[in-house]
């Protein structure tokens, strides 16, 4: 049987195990809303199916752990009912590493975007690929820095205009799944907002991944990218994700050459490697034999 | 089982590394920096063995968010580094503050600024230590002296971290660090470990941020039940952000006031022939070895003088330094840098008291001569 057949087997497995239907209303601190997201926010779309994907695995609140950074997809952390930790811009993923290091009990998952996670924190990223500790990081692709008024982020598309190119974006962006593929994540997928179904799936074979798994999320920023760049309404903006949204640049396809005007969606990487605590403890008990261990 | 004190020849960095497993330190993270990486090093051959986590993370700023990872998860962790390293963490130092995570930095001070001499001590991140990170902020500094003292305020840092839910840093220069000397390392049941308050009590209408009697909240394990939120925000006891005036006053107010009303428990100093002296001689780390040293040969010349040993160096122990003041002539600072902590000092003495001080920032101790020679100078 391929992986990918064992992977869905599971999927159903674990779908079966939920004997209640999904109610978002169940994971949220509902005390905090209205939320702060701008109307027409597709992370607020990454939520519903993070949430989703969470209650189709059946992980209990309590076992959870969101760690996220800061700009608006740091700030959504606090709207889930579980273990929440708002940390600091780029490093939610080194957070994380620690958290999941000590507590390798819990589930550890990231919430980053594109500039907290490829900008200012593209150091922990590559590294947590390669280190490959159980850790899922989703990150939530807007192509701009939102939370500080709309400036170039390492994702902007070309000619793209922000508050910090005012004559146009000349700065080629990121692919963070070649990225992240590059520097070993074993697993890495990309879905957008538009599909909601198929991005709640990815991000449920992403928390199932024993090992560090990588998911973008292609979200939109209505209010402050769309308006300055005139890309149309709320919807419009969605329904336009299966077009040309990000930059085209050779040489960075993941697994088939990158078609033009289209990101690659779906699982682009998955790789049995050992987990990094696991390999470490299991590690140390052989070389120093589990009795010479002490509590 | 109890056993016997054990006696070792331990290196400065090594000594800190055992202090701070049998504090009950059970993840490291760290980043290889002269002059501290040998605390590191020795981390990642004890912490096996004790089923706890070493780990050497990307870089400075990343081992130190690891470091508070690990910590809000309910272990005790470190890291130690040395001046550029320092800086990096300063953010994170912050955060831990704000959102009170208990943790413990050892920086072996080097040359500096910048790059500086890696290999050579100083003494010049006495006010980094106190106030390098943004805003007003709580935090304690313990500075020890000897190698046996490195080990002792190794598990003295992760105990005051533990209690008051504050970073604590154990400032100690490359001369100290590197030193070579026997310790005793006690019997470990005999040695006083504290653990932080845990959240107990029913979830529903749980408050992460409200403070018991001693202005220290409990804090919550995840996986216990509590699901509460952790912020760098400015936060309410509910721990979500606010930014209402009133609000924040009280909510860092709290934070300020938890070092400042437990000033008695927090400061620690040794005083040496300080009765009746009419000069006194303020120094920490391997500066108050060579004054000791010159202390007593002055002592032999018939010269009044003592020493104030502050082993906190934040909080200072404001309290005692004032009495002394008000029975000296002049007080004395030698230290390993341009001047930092005689500026906290003139701050607590009268007029009637001159306040001088011996100055060294070229990489080279200050030695017992040249505190003698000032203090014949000074008693004339």
């Amino acid at each position: 049987m391929s992986k990918l057949a064992l992977n869905l087997k599971s999927l159903q497995k674990a779908g079966e195990k939920s004997d209640h239907k999904f109610e978002i209303r169940d994971y949220l601190r509902l005390d905090l809303f209205p939320h702060f997201l701008c109307p027409g926010c597709g992370h607020g779309i990454a939520l519903r199916a993070l949430l989703w994907a969470i209650h189709d695995l059946d992980i209990e609140l309590d076992q959870l752990a969101v760690v996220s950074g800061i700009g608006c997809s740091g700030r959504l952390s606090a709207y889930i009912d579980a273990n929440t930790f708002h940390t600091t811009h780029g490093r939610p993923i080194a957070f994380a590493t620690g958290l999941k290091l000590a507590r390798p009990d819990l589930h550890v998952v990231v919430i980053t975007g594109d500039g907290d996670c490829l900008a200012i924190g593209g150091n922990h990223l590559i590294h947590a690929a390669r280190r490959n500790l159980d850790i899922t990081c989703i990150m939530l692709n807007n192509e701009v820095y939102g939370m500080t008024g709309g400036q170039v982020s390492p994702t902007t598309s070309l000619d793209r205009y922000t508050t910090t190119t005012p004559l146009g974006n000349q700065e080629p962006g990121f692919d963070a799944c070649a990225l992240a593929k590059g520097a070993g994540a074993t697993f890495v997928g990309r879905e957008v907002t538009l599909q909601t179904t198929a991005l709640k799936n990815l991000m449920q074979e992403g928390l199932s991944h024993d090992g560090f798994s990588f998911i973008e999320v292609i979200s939109d920023c209505t209010e402050i990218y769309g308006r300055k760049n005139e890309l149309g309404s709320s919807p419009e903006m969605v329904l336009s994700q299966k077009r040309s949204i990000l930059p085209k640049f050779d040489g960075t396809a993941v697994d088939k050459p990158f078609r033009a005007g289209n990101w690659d969606t779906g699982v682009l990487v998955r790789e049995d490697r050992p987990e990094y605590y696991k390999a470490y403890r299991k590690h140390c008990h052989k070389v120093l034999g589990t009795a010479a261990v002490k509590k | 089982m109890s056993q016997m004190p054990q006696r070792q020849s331990l290196q400065g960095n090594q000594a800190c590394a055992l202090g701070a497993i049998a504090a009950g330190c059970r993840l490291f993270a760290g980043y290889p920096i002269t002059p501290s990486s040998e605390v590191a090093e020795r981390m990642s051959k004890e912490l096996p063995r004790v089923e706890g986590v070493f780990v050497q993370m990307e870089d400075e700023i990343a081992s130190m968010a690891a470091v508070l990872g690990s910590s809000m998860g309910g272990v005790k962790s470190m890291t130690a580094t040395s001046g550029p390293g320092f800086s990096l963490k300063q953010e994170h130092i912050g955060y831990a503050a704000l959102a009170e995570v208990p943790c413990v930095i050892i920086n072996v001070m080097r040359g500096g600024p910048s790059t500086g001499m890696p290999t050579r001590p100083a003494q010049g991140d006495v006010m980094q230590a106190r106030w390098g990170t943004h805003g007003d902020h709580p935090i304690i500094v313990v500075t020890p002296s000897s190698v046996q003292e490195i080990y002792q305020l190794t598990i003295r840092a992760f105990n005051l971290s533990e209690t008051y839910r504050v970073p604590v840093i154990v400032l100690y220069d490359e001369a100290i660090g590197h030193l070579v000397d026997t310790v005793e390392l006690p019997d470990p049941d005999s040695i006083e470990i504290q653990d932080r308050k845990w959240a107990s009590g029913p979830a529903e209408g749980y408050l992460p941020y409200a403070a018991d009697e001693d202005g220290v909240p409990p804090m919550p394990r995840p996986g216990d039940g509590y699901r509460t939120h952790t912020t760098g925000l400015t936060h309410l006891e509910t721990g979500f952000p606010t930014q209402v005036p009133a609000d924040v006053s009280r909510v860092i107010g709290r934070l300020l006031d938890k070092i400042e009303r437990n000033r008695d428990a927090i400061e620690q100093y040794e005083l040496t022939n300080c009765d009746d002296a009419e000069i006194l001689v303020v120094a920490f780390g391997i500066t108050a070895r060579s004054s000791e040293r010159a202390v007593n040969l002055a002592r032999e010349s018939g010269i009044k003088v003592g020493l104030m040993r502050p082993l906190t160096l934040w909080p200072f122990p404001e309290r005692k330094m004032k009495e002394l003041a008000g029975q000296v002539r002049h007080v004395l600072v030698p230290e390993m840098n341009a001047g930092q902590l005689i500026l906290e000092i003139e701050r607590l003495c009268p007029d009637s008291v001159t306040v001088s001080g011996i100055n060294r920032f070229d990489g080279l101790p200050i030695d017992p001569g040249e505190v003698l020679d000032k203090i014949k100078e000074i008693s004339k």
